[in-house]
């Protein structure tokens, strides 16, 4: 059996149709897009043909409306950052306690150079309260970032219905779609959202492109200034070879938009069933009923995720974990403790995501050796009792360490 | 993932002695399920010798508190106590050729487990002494505690000034934002400001300036401090009693309300601030039922 990826929301595989129309732009058209001659010949129409792609994938009502950059990370940079720039009597800022290190973690820095940060908490699902929302809408907020669907659970926002609030108080909306781009459909041209990120290799294109949607009219100050690339809006050579890979992996995503919703949805049903049903003490985190099809964050009470991801990863299959021990500090993830996930669960989350390159045997093969990988560590834990095959009876105080 | 070496995996994939010892008579436990790892040492040791006849683990945590655990039982079987006690967190991770600077800590909690477990079976009272704080630098694997205690003891202005005294910031120097951000914090608690370009401090004129407290003038000196906490002690029903002083550490006898209470680690990191403060120099307050322990590791 060859080794399983059930890792797609860390990164995915560069589809071979990518890489194929990508290798000209190194070998033969490898001419900057500005230059005119022969090596830069259809340069900048390929360009454009890659804007159009992404374009219908997002549902941008113009072409100009999608500006390449760097990365999911430089995008969210790039919005925060102008939207505080333009609007420099705003200091305030609306997001939520789950996103993604690359909002939280500027959001934070702003907070040191005065700033106020509102973080929408979220409910045991990972729900956030639109009333408590509402309230904090003011004339006073340069932006909202609300991410479409958060990278641990999938869980999914309600965001086209928050940026409509937001239109309505006047304050510009921002999210931070690069986990929800190519796996649900959306048509930003009917909704209020401003600005979106994407990132490519999110959806089988490379790493290091990613794209800032600009809605025609939003109020803009570039990150990177310089060249007039992108308008004058991303300064900095077009990296052709990547933007023209992610206009063809978008193109595939929209192709593939039903057997996403479909096909790989009923992957990720029946391994997250056969899980649930096999092992006791495990439970799916987020909210159920409002999640992106190919991603599933199980709870295993009692052990601790990096063991079971080396476990996994012994047995050939590729996860990841919401685990403190996998980023070295000893504090579970942020989105289990914003989700009140108890200590005894949440230091032992893993999540499976999936791609259309997935298939249902390989489901089959981590039902088969995932209740053995458990009934290890529990049979290693002190808090679990391998006889009876339960917690022991109150664990906290079976297990009296002298500190804590 | 992590760059575990092979014996760490081999440890985990395999793991010695796991399980409790059948009729074990020291039973040393650390952590919690909230810190996300706790370990459970059980060993039978022979009355007669005091030799660790069998050792057993059960560990929740990660890959390498497992290994950690794992080991440990290997190195002690076979040991008296006196011998397992001088069994270091460096020896536990040389065992294992090595852990990445993020998990020295599964070493450490390797190593306090051995000591409960021992001061379990001799009848004592085992209490951890050692803070851990956020990992700061990862060349030198320097936490946030750490460093705070350095610029209090001695008085440190600039980054330059903390990788001189703790080497912190020496290497590849990515973590100089984080060491000024703490700067910050504790100068701004001192009721200074940081400074970027203050010049740094020089080690041999801080030495020559300040002729150091003899033991007498210092424990003269933290009994005035006690004395002068002691009506707010009081006024909250309990008391703190100055039992011993070994070069910088204080031990302490909290009676009263403050005993074993929540509150009494905070009194005690309270208490500790007001003496340096004071004092001018690092010192560190521990309760007293702490001395019996360090004075085994110490022979
Ligand atoms: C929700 C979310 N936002 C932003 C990013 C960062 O994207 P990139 O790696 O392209 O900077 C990620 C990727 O991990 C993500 O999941
Ligand atoms: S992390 Fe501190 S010097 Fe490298």
């Amino acid at each position: 059996m060859p080794d399983i990826y059930l890792d797609n929301n860390a990164t995915t595989k560069v589809d071979p149709a990518v890489v194929d129309v990508m290798i000209p732009f190194f070998l033969e058209q490898y001419g900057n897009p500005s230059s005119i001659h022969k090596f830069a010949d259809g340069v900048a129409k390929a360009l454009k043909k890659a804007r159009g792609q992404v374009q219908e994938l997002i549902g941008a009502e113009h072409d100009s409306e999608i500006i390449f950059t760097s990365c999911g990370t430089e995008s969210d940079s790039t919005a925060i950052l102008s939207a505080i720039k333009a609007q420099p009597n705003r200091k305030e800022i609306i997001t939520t306690t789950v996103e993604h290190a690359a909002i939280l973690n500027l959001c934070e820095n702003l907070e040191k150079e005065g700033y106020t940060i509102h973080r929408l908490p979220v409910d045991k699902c990972g729900r956030l309260n639109l009333e408590a929302y509402k309230k904090m809408l003011s004339d006073q907020v340069a932006i909202v970032s609300v991410m479409w669907a958060n990278n641990e659970t999938g869980t999914i926002f309600p965001v086209v219905e928050m940026a409509e609030m937001a239109h309505e108080a006047g304050v510009m909306f921002h999210t931070d779609a690069v986990q929800a781009v190519g796996k649900i459909p959306m048509m930003l041209q009917d909704t209020k959202i401003d600005m979106l990120s994407l990132s490519g290799h999110k959806l089988h294109a490379p790493k290091g492109i990613g794209v800032l949607y600009l809605r025609r009219g939003t109020r803009y100050r570039p990150l990177l200034r310089g060249g007039h690339q992108e308008r004058g809006r991303r300064a900095g050579t077009e990296n052709t070879a990547s933007i023209v890979g992610l206009g063809r992996a978008c193109e595939l995503a929209l192709e593939h938009m039903e057997y996403e919703n479909v096909q790989v949805k009923a992957m990720r049903d029946r391994l997250e069933r056969g899980i649930i049903e096999q092992i006791p003490n495990s439970f799916i985190t987020g909210d159920l009923n409002n999640r992106l099809p190919n991603t599933t964050d199980i709870a295993f009470e009692y052990i601790e995720g990096e063991a079971i991801l080396m476990l996994l990863n012994k047995a050939g299959i590729a996860a990841s974990s919401g685990s403190a021990c996998t980023s070295g500090s000893l504090e579970p993830s942020h989105v289990m403790r914003a989700m009140q996930i108890p200590y005894t669960a949440a230091h032992g989350t893993i999540r499976f995501s999936f791609s259309r390159y997935n298939t249902m045997s390989e489901v089959d093969e981590v039902l088969k050796v995932m209740p053995d990988i458990v009934a290890v560590l529990r049979k290693l834990s002190p808090y679990w009792d391998s006889v009876t095959n339960e917690p022991v009876a109150n664990p906290e105080a079976a297990f009296t360490p002298t500190f804590k | 993932m992590w760059d575990y070496s092979d014996k760490v995996k081999e440890h985990f994939f395999t793991p010695k002695n796991a399980g409790a010892v059948v009729d074990a008579n020291a039973v040393g436990e650390v952590g919690s399920i909230s810190c996300g790892d706790a370990l459970r040492l059980t060993l039978k040791v022979n009355p007669e010798t005091e030799v660790i006849e069998e050792s057993g683990f059960q560990t929740f945590g990660c890959g390498s508190a497992i290994a950690s655990s794992s080991v440990l039982t290997e190195i002690i079987k076979g040991m008296t106590l006196d011998e397992a006690l001088k069994v270091t967190n460096q020896d536990i991770a040389n065992q294992l050729d090595g852990l990445p600077p993020e998990k020295m800590h599964c070493s450490v909690m390797g190593r306090e487990a051995l000591q409960a477990a021992v001061a379990n079976y001799r009848g004592e009272e085992w209490k951890d002494d050692h803070e851990e704080g956020a990992l700061i630098c990862k060349c030198f694997a320097i936490d946030a505690v750490m460093i705070e205690e350095m610029i209090w003891a001695n008085k440190l202005r600039t980054v330059e000034d903390v990788t001189n005294f703790t080497k912190a910031g020496g290497g590849c120097a990515a973590c100089h934002e984080d060491i000024e951000a703490i700067l910050e914090k504790v100068l701004a608690e001192k009721g200074e400001k940081f400074d970027p370009s203050a010049a740094p401090i020089e080690k041999v004129e801080v030495e020559k300036v300040k002729t150091p407290l003899t033991n007498l003038q210092r424990i003269k000196k933290i009994e005035e401090v006690l004395n002068s906490l002691r009506p707010q002690l009081m006024a909250d029903g309990g008391d703190v009693e100055l039992v011993e002083v070994i070069d910088n550490t204080a031990y302490v006898n909290m009676t009263g309300a403050c005993n074993g209470c929540q509150m009494s680690a905070m009194t005690i990191a309270g208490i500790q601030q007001r003496i340096m403060e004071v004092l001018g120099e690092f010192i560190r307050v521990i309760p007293a039922s702490e001395m019996k322990k360090l004075v085994n590791i110490a022979h």
